[in-house]
């Protein structure tokens, strides 16, 4: 099935898509979150009638702008590199996963594009609540549009709502509501938005924290520090709850991913959650590079079960367990699952050859067969494991699964503590005298993309070798193509991308250094 | 409802909506079109600050369409989404590559400390607008003139050329497509220009300017209509789903749909008559008539591709792997679903109408510009 695909054309692949992926990653959040920053500032103008508020929400629109449009242009590259380095992929999930796209171009992209036009040029043309509610759209359309794409994200991380049509030799969808209230997808978007709107008030406070510091535009600062605390803090604490679920939904769907982010390689019963630890360079299976263990650990007794199964003793399965099997606690081998996957794979073969032999009764009867909820269950769900030759090409990276998880969670603790400080100083109007806090918000900036970044690579680093959780391997999905053309394509998007970015923070800095202008003038000059 | 519909009226109903989107794009495209008019139409930096302002409050329709075609492409004919953008490599990346640089252009150009200064933004506007329009024409060129690929049993596509697509521009057909809606966006760029700018200086250039350009648009679009009268297309039948050649198929697809032939027709005349009244009347409302004229005529066009049995994407390298509506279609259950989700497009159609006509309601001028707190 996989002839004539080169271990390199997948990486360069994974490269490329990863590569624009991030890039795009970069912007999104800042969209997410500041547009409903803006939109809170513009209803606070509305309903106070406080010009100051509007003169807070046109700058801060300023940067939003900015922002957008280098979101925009590296998005559109994700939507058709499905098509472009995945096609294998496009075909066999399309059925189910080209809707959430097309819905989000239907309902979110036109939404968003509509009304940011208001938002932006209709401040003399359109009246104040026409304009309050353009913004409130448009914050709404930006965030619909990440409902459906991780609707789409949350389907291949847990495969629901579908069946394996041979005939089609493709993924069919049979129950839409299925695929769009899976809780891994509403999880997802639970989980990423509120980081994101973490993201954007942490880009607010820092840079107000920059005025401050400069001791220039001091009101404006403190009223958009009280309003991003605020909201950041609330956000931050919804981003715990729901990260909380994620991470439940991962050990019952991804238990290998589980696994591979708390290092975990022998399950136990009451498992302990490292909350530090370093990774060991040494070996502790001399046949696999990828198992090693801990140097240094710090460990919480029975939380990590308590957290994967609401149950403080329950039994949370290692990477060895899921790889050699753990007959006392039903956990099934890598090879047994192997070997389902194969036999899937050979009734599929078999029907295909039945069909182009022209031998209907035994194409029919084989048909029937591998659609029955038995043989789907028990094999078909397993398909992807026959591509699978090496059992130890089914563990992700445990170093960059297990830092990236931990990076993010420690710094979601800190930016709670961060908001909490935020709103205190502001609130008893001190802030202005807390130097050392204000440098340190400047310098929150930077974390909390990390922090987002992290969470991407845990998230897709982690689900590894998978494309589509247990039905299609990553090298099974890319495009078949010179692996020099992908080379090419790849290096003009870091090209075009990185000099596109150096812009954008050029002119972001130098839009805060000009700062909030006084009602009637312009932003550009 | 759609429930009980058939399969192929499902696969109908949905080549509609994506023609429609297609013709749609083609209208939105007066944004490239005008994108390449920059250097053309202005004579100094306030008369191009004008062009690009009434330009940059439309390009996200436009940038918008595009992905929504390409979202319920996916959605709808999964197939054509993994050959065409699977194998037509380099040309769908050259297209999404001028997307890309346009996208940034309007906002970053006149900040100050843009890094590539203003020059480099209106060059990628440029850019953007010869090789979009250009290449998407192409690119749909070879929905009659066929492609270079071939399906295994598992749907997998490989290409039959090196260039990935890019062959397309051998044939000559597909070229004078691109070159046609290359010609028609600057056309329609004009007309946008006229009706929305408070400007004489501009007026009167644009309408220079239409003329020129309506002559190769209209060489490039006669040579396209009536060539692909007497060409050979793609038949399949709908039992076997076997693909053969057929000489005169689109001019047998225009006789066996007068309907569409009507609209056809009449998509031409209004897009004539768009731009004729306007360089003998004058007037502002040439670009109603001609972005009608469009969207009949493209619309109209990607019918003929795709109805009465023909395969809408062929492969002239392996002729039985050619995609029709029926063999590149998602499952009735998801047409169906999303039958249900193309209820609320005349409600989105509503809501931009409604935006449009509350920023348009009053041409744009150097005043209005020196008062905003946001331009381009």
């Amino acid at each position: 099935m996989l002839e004539g695909i080169d271990l390199s054309l997948v990486n360069w692949s994974r490269g490329q898509f990863a590569l624009t992926a991030m890039y795009h990653w970069i912007f999104v959040p800042l969209t997410l979150g500041l547009a409903i920053i803006i939109a809170i500032m513009e209803t606070l103008y509305v309903k106070t009638g406080n010009p100051e508020w509007k003169r807070i929400t046109k700058f801060w629109m300023t940067l939003f702008g900015i922002n957008f449009a280098i979101g925009v242009a590296t998005g559109i590259i994700l939507e058709f590199e499905f098509g472009t380095n995945w096609s294998t992929y496009s075909w066999f999930v399309g059925d189910i996963f080209g809707a959430p796209l097309a819905i989000e171009g239907i309902l979110a992209f036109f939404m968003e594009s509509t009304f940011i036009a208001i938002m932006f040029f209709g401040w003399n043309k359109v009246s104040k609540g026409f304009h309050l509610t353009a913004t409130w759209l448009t914050a709404i359309g930006a965030n619909l549009s990440a409902l459906w794409i991780l609707v789409a994200n949350g389907w291949m991380q847990k495969p629901v709502g579908m069946v394996f049509n041979p005939e089609s030799a493709r993924m069919e969808m049979i129950n839409f509501w299925e695929v769009l209230f899976s809780p891994m997808a509403v999880h997802k978007f639970l989980h990423t938005t509120s980081s994101s709107f973490v993201l954007a008030s942490i880009f607010v406070i820092g840079v107000s924290a920059w005025f401050i510091l400069k001791g220039r535009d001091i009101a404006f600062a403190r009223k958009s520090i009280v309003v991003a605390a605020i909201f950041g803090f609330m956000s931050s604490i919804y981003t715990v709850l729901s990260g909380d679920s994620s991470a439940r939904e991962i050990a019952h769907h991804q238990p290998m991913k589980f696994a591979a982010f708390e290092g975990l390689y022998n399950g136990s019963e009451g498992a302990g959650l490292v909350a530090l630890g370093l990774i060991s360079t040494s070996e502790t299976d001399p046949s696999n590079e990828n198992l090693k263990d801990f140097t240094m650990k710090i460990e919480i007794p029975n939380i990590l079960s308590y957290m994967a199964f609401m149950d403080w003793n329950a039994f949370v399965p290692g990477i060895n367990d899921l790889i050699r099997g753990n007959e006392k606690y039903g956990v099934m081998s890598a090879t047994e699952k192997i070997i389902r996957g194969k036999i899937a794979i050979e009734k599929l073969t078999a029907f295909k050859e039945a069909k182009k032999s022209g031998q209907v009764t035994v194409a029919d009867s084989l048909k029937t067969e591998i659609m029955s909820p038995d043989f789907q269950k028990n094999y078909f769900n397993y398909f992807g494991y026959g591509y699978i030759t090496d059992t130890h090409s089914l563990v992700p990276s445990v170093p960059l699964a297990f830092y990236s998880f931990h990076l993010m969670v420690v710094l979601g603790m800190y930016f709670i503590l961060f908001f909490l400080m935020a709103l205190y100083y502001t609130l008893k109007g001190k802030i202005h005298k807390h130097k050392l806090f204000l440098r340190a918000a400047m310098w929150t900036i930077p974390l909390a993309y990390i922090a987002s970044q992290s969470g991407w690579v845990l998230a897709e680093v982690g689900r590894q070798p998978w494309v589509i959780q247990d039905l299609m391997p990553t090298m099974a999905a890319v495009t078949k193509i010179s692996v020099g053309a992908v080379q090419v394509t790849f290096w003009l998007f870091a090209i075009i991308f990185t000099t596109l970015l150096i812009a954008e923070i050029k002119i972001m800095m130098r839009q805060i250094k000009i700062g909030p202008k006084s009602e009637g003038g312009t932003s550009h000059v | 409802m759609f429930e009980t519909f058939s399969l192929i009226t499902l696969q109908q109903y949905w080549w509609l909506i994506v023609s429609l989107l297609g013709a749609l794009f083609v209208f939105l495209t007066f944004v490239q079109g005008g994108g390449t008019l920059l250097f053309t139409i202005a004579k100094n930096e306030t008369e191009k600050t004008l062009l690009v302002n009434t330009l940059g409050r439309k390009w996200e329709f436009t940038f918008t369409t595009l992905v929504t075609f390409g979202g319920a492409f996916f959605a709808s004919f999964p197939l054509f989404y993994a050959t065409s953008f699977g194998g037509a490599y380099w040309v769908w990346f050259a297209i999404l590559f001028s997307f890309v640089i346009q996208a940034v252009s309007y906002e970053f150009r006149k900040k100050p400390a843009n890094f590539l200064g203003a020059r480099t933004y209106e060059i990628f506007l440029f850019i953007n607008g010869l090789l979009g329009p250009l290449l998407v024409g192409i690119a749909v060129g070879t929905f009659f003139n066929g492609a270079m690929f071939s399906l295994d049993d598992m749907n997998r596509v490989t290409w039959g050329t090196p260039f990935r697509g890019l062959e397309a521009v051998l044939t000559f057909h597909n070229v004078a497509l691109g070159l046609a809606v290359l010609f028609l966006a600057r056309v329609l760029g004009l007309l946008y220009f006229m009706n929305s700018i408070d400007n004489a200086a501009i007026y009167e250039r644009s309408k220079k300017h239409l003329f020129y350009n309506t002559i190769p648009f209209l060489v490039f679009f006669l040579y396209f209509l009536i060539a692909l009268l007497f060409m050979d297309g793609f038949v399949y039948n709908p039992q076997s789903g076997e693909v053969s050649v057929e000489s005169y198929k689109y001019l047998h697809n225009l006789l066996a749909m007068p309907i569409n032939t009507i609209m056809l027709l009449i998509g031409v005349v209004l897009v004539l008559y768009g731009i004729i009244s306007t360089l003998l009347k004058g007037g502002t409302k040439g670009i109603w008539f001609g972005g009608i004229g469009t969207v009949f005529t493209v619309w109209a066009l990607f019918i003929v591709a795709g109805f009465n049995n023909t395969s809408f994407y062929p492969s002239v390298f392996d002729l039985q792997s050619s995609l029709t509506i029926e063999n590149a279609s998602s499952s009735h259950f998801t047409l169906t679903v999303m039958s249900y989700v193309s209820l609320v497009v005349p409600f989105v159609l509503g809501y931009i109408w409604i935006a449009w006509k509350a920023m348009n309601n009053k041409q744009m001028s150097t005043e209005e510009l020196e008062q905003e707190h946001h331009t381009y």
